[in-house]
């Protein structure tokens, strides 16, 4: 007993498979192209492998590459077999696909408790876990999506989006070119520049400060994406609009937190520059500006989530017929889903990466702050 | 005002009354004072009895509310000004983002000396505290000792010849405070300075000083100015001396006396 519990999930997985046997075949019995007897045993071998290198008393590393190898063949094997049946699944599909997937879970959970002791295996390591993690949530929505037949209108499987965006790549290329690289860049940038400035302002100018900053906080709390089809009107169907859109969205959020930032230093730390003499300039740059930078960055990172969006949804008010949101608003009244999903696919990759840069750089510039040393 | 001519600091009737939302809070009343050129001069009392903020008014970081004073001949602001002073609070306050040679640096950088004077500097005076070949390093990564090291060299880096010290060595224990005592004697002796130190230990003022102001509560005043007959040379074992023990027990009675005062 205490043997099985050593691996529930290793346990569960092989109850699976025995189940699974009991209820074969994998399709309904209707079904255009069946399963070869072949695949069929060799999915059920491969996961009893899996399943029972849980138990074995070999290395980590050794059960987590069989894990890996078992899990990931057995899905593939088992999402292959699908191609021409959708829709046909039968419960013994899905008991096997419960099956690899616990195999997978496990794999996830050994490479976890590994403590390597080189630095690159390490970085591999904590790269190659959420991986694994991320592959399992589209194996599983294509298992499901395929197996279970769901309506493509409702949930595409990944595969039908992945061969969509390979389909499309200039016309997403062109997308991404108006919406990102027009849109988007320059409206995060002349916005975080200028609520930057204003922010300057406003601390050198108390009359400023004391006005402006309560309207800061209300505009940075209001839906200003609202204000999209008042720029297209103002700013005409092109990129410019969308540009000011951002604009609006991003100015607020940096101007709030970098006033905050600004009197983010400690009082001691004040009186010493007042004790050296220092002007106005020197105390801002030496001192209040680098003790700020970890409201900056994080209105940097507010603001990047913030610009994709408002340039996106922005494009649903009109627009030349290139741009993500515009490719989004006009592929789903065509119930071109696949394409509404590229698109998102896409946008979700630009989301990321752009957060992810602003990330790294703080992480090189805030070092030294309680929250990030040593890290 | 006939503050003499190697008068550092001079104090008449100074008074500083902080006005709280629970009433006014007289921190200090009728101050006066002297602090000749080349003193050591410890502040000694209980809490709260304006120690710091009689150094914050001398760094022009508070404005006192009645009497006069003036730091070098001239009024707080100015000498502020024309930097006369170097201010060690009573924590390090070093900044994070910088390296402690680049916050040695900081007020070198700020009041305008050449890159190679800079660097001269720093070198001289993270030598002069014990810190060399930490200049890599930045605060977090050192002690609470060395930090606070760190923050004297950083008072010490410029021309000041005015070294205000609010309990640097508080929070250290007893045998880097001796040490620490001890390179502060000698650079004491070693630049001449004026030094102002804030501190609560007895053995330590009179360990340091030339003259100690014992100082009592509500209202911040002083009680007794003590001139200390220790010789300038002073080794660690001088603590163990008669005359050493006899001003100990001077400073310890006007301690007491002020404490009396309160009940
Ligand atoms: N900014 C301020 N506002 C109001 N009251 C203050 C302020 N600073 C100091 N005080 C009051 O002035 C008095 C003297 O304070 P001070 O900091 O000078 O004491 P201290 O002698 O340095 O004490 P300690 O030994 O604890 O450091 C205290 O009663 C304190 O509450
Ligand atoms: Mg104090």
């Amino acid at each position: 007993m205490t043997y099985l519990l050593r691996s529930w999930q290793g346990s569960i997985a092989l109850l699976l498979c025995l189940l699974a046997l009991v209820r074969l075949p994998l399709l309904a019995t209707d079904a255009s192209t069946p399963f070869a007897a072949a695949g069929t045993a060799g999915v059920l071998l491969l996961i009893a492998v899996g399943a029972l290198a849980c138990f074995m008393r070999i290395s980590r590393a050794a059960r987590a590459l069989i894990l890996f190898v078992t899990a990931h063949t057995a899905a593939w094997l088992l999402i292959g077999g699908m191609s021409g049946n959708e829709g046909n699944a039968s419960l013994s599909y899905f008991l096997l696909i419960a099956a690899s997937w616990l195999l997978g879970w496990r794999c996830i959970s050994e490479l976890a408790e590994i403590r390597p002791s080189s630095r690159q295996t390490m970085m591999a390591l904590r790269l190659l876990i959420p991986a694994i993690f991320g592959a399992w949530v589209l194996i599983l929505w294509e298992a499901i999506t395929r197996g279970a037949g769901v309506p493509f209108i409702l949930l595409p499987p990944p595969s039908a989006i992945w061969d969509r965006i390979v389909s499309s790549v200039p016309i997403l290329a062109a997308d991404v070119r108006q919406t990102v690289f027009k849109a988007v860049l320059f409206g995060y940038v002349v916005g975080c520049a200028a609520g930057f400035a204003v922010a300057i302002l406003a601390d050198r100018i108390s009359f400023l400060r004391r006005g402006l900053l309560p309207i800061g906080n209300l505009m940075s709390a209001l839906p200003i994406i609202g204000v999209a089809p008042i720029m297209v009107m103002w700013f005409g169907f092109d990129w410019q609009s969308k540009a000011a859109v951002v604009i609006v969205m991003t100015f607020f959020p940096m101007l709030v937190n970098t006033v905050a930032g600004l009197s983010a230093s400690g009082s001691m730390e004040r009186d010493l520059m007042r004790s050296y003499a220092s002007g106005y300039w020197q105390t801002l740059v030496k001192l209040r500006l680098p003790a700020a930078m970890l409201f900056i960055f994080n209105a940097l990172k507010i603001n990047s989530t913030l610009a994709l969006i408002g340039a996106i949804v922005a494009e649903f008010f009109g627009t030349p017929i290139v741009g993500m949101g515009f490719r989004i608003s006009t592929e789903i009244g065509r119930m071109n889903v696949d394409m509404v999903w590229a698109e998102i696919a896409v946008a979700a990759l630009i989301g990321s990466v752009f957060y992810g840069v602003v990330a790294l750089v703080e992480l090189a510039t805030t070092f030294w702050h309680p929250s990030n040393r040593g890290g | 005002m006939n503050a003499s001519a190697s008068s550092v600091v001079s104090a008449r009737k100074l008074g500083l009354t902080f006005q709280t939302s629970d009433g006014p809070v007289h921190a200090l009343s009728v101050v006066d004072l002297e602090v000749e050129k080349g003193d050591f001069v410890s502040f000694i009392g209980p809490s709260g009895c304006g120690k710091t903020t009689f150094l914050r008014v001398i760094a022009d970081l508070e404005k006192n509310t009645a009497g006069e004073i003036t730091v070098n001949g001239m009024t707080p602001e100015e000498a502020r000004k024309s930097r006369c002073y170097g201010y060690v609070f009573q924590a390090p306050a070093l900044y994070p983002w910088r390296t402690i040679e680049k916050n040695v640096v900081l007020p070198l950088e700020i009041m305008g000396y050449s890159k190679t004077e800079q660097k001269q500097r720093v070198q001289r005076t993270l030598d002069l505290v014990n810190l060399t070949g930490f200049g890599k390093k930045y605060p977090w990564q050192l002690s609470g000792g060395m930090q606070q090291r760190a923050s004297i060299a950083r008072a010490l880096a410029f021309d000041a010849d005015l070294l205000l010290m609010d309990e640097p060595f508080g929070a250290l224990d007893e045998i880097v405070r001796d040490h620490l005592n001890e390179q502060l004697l000698k650079l004491w002796a070693a630049t001449e300075k004026t030094i102002c130190f804030v501190t609560h230990s007895i053995p330590e003022a009179v360990y340091l000083s030339t003259k100690i102001v014992v100082m009592s509560p509500r209202p911040g005043r002083v009680t007794d100015v003590i001139h200390s007959t220790l010789p300038r040379e002073r080794p660690l074992e001088i603590r163990e001396t008669p005359e050493f023990l006899e001003i100990a027990h001077r400073v310890r009675e006007g301690l007491r006396a002020g404490h009396s005062y309160e009940e």
